[in-house]
């Protein structure tokens, strides 16, 4: 019976498809159509020839095959995403890197959301579901809740993902930040987040085991709050059911304040919150030893998401927002450092008595390096909301530094050490195929951080001093072409920050498929010390 | 009053109080008595069913 109700629910979305293809009122619209219909028939044909097939016995022990393919998705769009993230590194310190003939599909105005997206939703969105999906069943001690609704999650996510990038490559964005899709892919996204969210809390209230440990916490909060920016942001009328094409509700201030106050609780809830319920699984499980503070743990969750949510308006100092909006917002965000230095602590104070791990663990090594980014950008980013502070930082590439300190340092290296830990794990093998290329992994990311970092904070306070920089007659001294020139030899750092990142995530990709899929390696007898 | 001034007028009174005190609630309830044991058997969940899920019976109390 259900394979019969599926087999109508895809003839009838690939038929409306064809048809809403016929019908597009433009280009982009047509491919998403035709996307769309060759998914869903692709589906169709799939379930019919499978029909006969009698049911196995129900499947027991954890549902791992939907996290190893969240692994291989994460790497996948993380070496793209990263890849995207160098060529338009390049692009900005040589602009003839945009090729006439790539105009309107590979300029940096195009190719730069398809970099954030890539980076923020299809690697750090992949890495979030998979490593939930991994840590919810086993702090429950029961198999994901749904049956086949975790592979929906993780199929409709990638349709998402593609559905998103090709958009913006042909020009189909709303133009709003990180919420750049427009309404049928936002409509499709709500679909899938609300599947992720029953899947979720499914597994959670079937669980076997009295506590839901805090990982789960975090989780649950970032996937509810995710959902509710989601739909509060991208409120927008179609101008017509064929055409990509939308109005939004909001306009003027309020769209502004609407939008940041979902693009910082975007940063807040799902590369923060998230990536701490991967923090306080992993961590205390590659060192062994339970989380520092439990109690630490609970009052770090309250104070977070009962502060970041107000912190959204210090992207606005400045602006038609009221003051005591954007006073507001300062202060939150000020008051916001101590909950995440918490954490911070937290997570390093798991390592006393163990801190000799760090020396012969390179994930372990990982795992500190991301939380001592962690509080490093947790401590910027404070200071950079101070109105004083904003003046000078705002519309200058030291915020871009700050945030790529946070995903680079932070979002990435725990990721990482993730996938390093879920590898062998999920593929049955005793160990990694490598440490030292863990090691070389560890040392190219992070010195290609502290590169991007370093030339930005140059880069980003000189171009903030010499707009500000007026003669003894109070005119500007400089034009906004002399900082762009100046800013050259910082751009070309920034770069080659980038392609050192961008190595060793190739290098942990090679790694990593070799745990997985190379020939199994004879136990070392003895490990030389490093 | 229109329902903004009236909405406004709610968030920034009883609404307000609410969020704070459920915050304050959350934070105090956290070191209530008893509190530790539950809070250590919690920590070492992670360490339990690393393999297979736990067996109906194995359920804990």
């Amino acid at each position: 019976m259900w394979d019969w109700i599926k087999i109508v629910a895809l003839g009838l979305i690939a038929l409306a498809a064809a048809i809403a293809a016929n019908w597009a009122r433009d280009i982009g619209y047509q491919v998403h159509a035709i996307i769309v219909m060759l998914v869903a028939a692709g589906m169709f044909l799939w379930t019919v020839r499978h029909m006969d097939e009698g049911k196995g016995p129900a499947p027991a022990g954890y549902n791992d095959a939907v996290i190893r393919a969240g692994v291989i998705a994460t790497t996948f769009w993380g070496l793209a995403g990263f890849l995207v993230g160098v060529i338009i590194a390049f692009q900005l310190a040589f602009p003839s890197l945009n090729f006439e003939v790539l105009q309107g599909f590979g300029n940096f105005g195009r190719l730069r959301p398809l970099h954030t997206s890539a980076v923020v939703f299809a690697f750090g969105g992949n890495a979030l579901i998979a490593t939930s999906f991994y840590i919810v069943q086993r702090t429950c001690a029961v198999r994901l809740w749904g049956g086949n609704l975790g592979w929906f999650v993780f199929w409709g996510y990638q349709l998402f993902i593609v559905l998103a990038a090709t958009g913006y490559l042909m020009g189909v964005t709303q133009g709003l930040e990180y919420a750049e899709p427009e309404w049928y892919v936002d409509l499709w996204l709500t679909v899938v987040w609300v599947a992720y969210l029953i899947t979720f809390l499914g597994t959670l209230m079937t669980r076997r085991e009295p506590h839901i440990y805090v990982a789960n916490w975090f989780f649950l909060a970032m996937i509810v709050t995710v959902a509710m920016l989601h739909l509060v942001n991208n409120l927008a009328i179609p101008v017509s059911l064929f055409g990509s094409r939308s109005v939004q509700v909001f306009s003027g201030v309020q769209s502004a304040m609407t939008q940041w106050w979902y693009g910082h609780n975007a940063v807040g809830f799902f590369l923060t919150a998230g990536f701490l319920g991967m923090m306080y699984y992993f961590v205390p499980k590659q060192a062994g030893k339970p989380i520092y503070s439990y109690k630490l743990s609970i009052i770090h969750f309250w104070a977070l998401i009962f502060l970041y949510i107000w912190a959204g308006p210090h992207h606005l100092h400045y602006t038609a927002l009221p003051d005591w909006a954007s006073t507001l917002g300062m202060v939150f965000s000020v008051i916001l450092w101590m909950p995440s230095w918490g954490g911070m602590i937290n997570g390093l104070m798991t390592l006393s008595g163990a801190w000799d791990k760090i020396r012969t663990d390179p994930i372990l090594r990982m795992m500190v390096i991301s939380l001592g980014f962690y509080g490093m950008s947790t401590f910027e980013g404070p200071m950079m909301s101070i109105r004083a502070v904003n003046s000078l930082s705002h519309y200058t590439d030291w915020t871009i530094g700050h945030v790529h300190s946070g995903a680079l340092g932070w979002n990435g290296m725990i990721t990482f050490a993730s996938l390093y830990f879920l590898t062998p794990r999920l593929w049955n093998r005793d160990r990694l195929y490598s440490l030292s290329l863990v090691n070389w992994h560890f040392w190219l990311a992070t010195i290609g951080i502290i590169l991007y970092a370093s030339s930005m904070w140059v880069t980003g306070i000189m171009e903030g001093l010499m707009w500000r920089e007026v003669d003894a007659n109070g005119f500007l001294v400089n034009s906004f072409a002399d900082t762009v020139a100046a800013k050259f030899p910082m751009y070309v750092v920034r770069g080659l920050g980038g392609v050192m990142y961008l190595t060793g995530a190739l290098i942990m990709t090679y790694n990593l498929w070799m745990t997985a899929f190379g020939k199994r390696q004879p136990v070392a007898l003895a490990t030389p010390a490093e | 009053m229109d329902v903004y001034t009236l909405l406004r007028e709610f968030a920034d009174s009883w609404f307000l109080i609410g969020m704070f005190g459920f915050f304050v609630g959350a934070i105090l309830w956290s070191w209530r008595p008893g509190s530790a044991r539950a809070q250590q058997a919690a920590a070492l969940v992670p360490f339990a069913h690393d393999d297979a899920p736990a067996s109906r019976k194995g359920l804990k109390s």
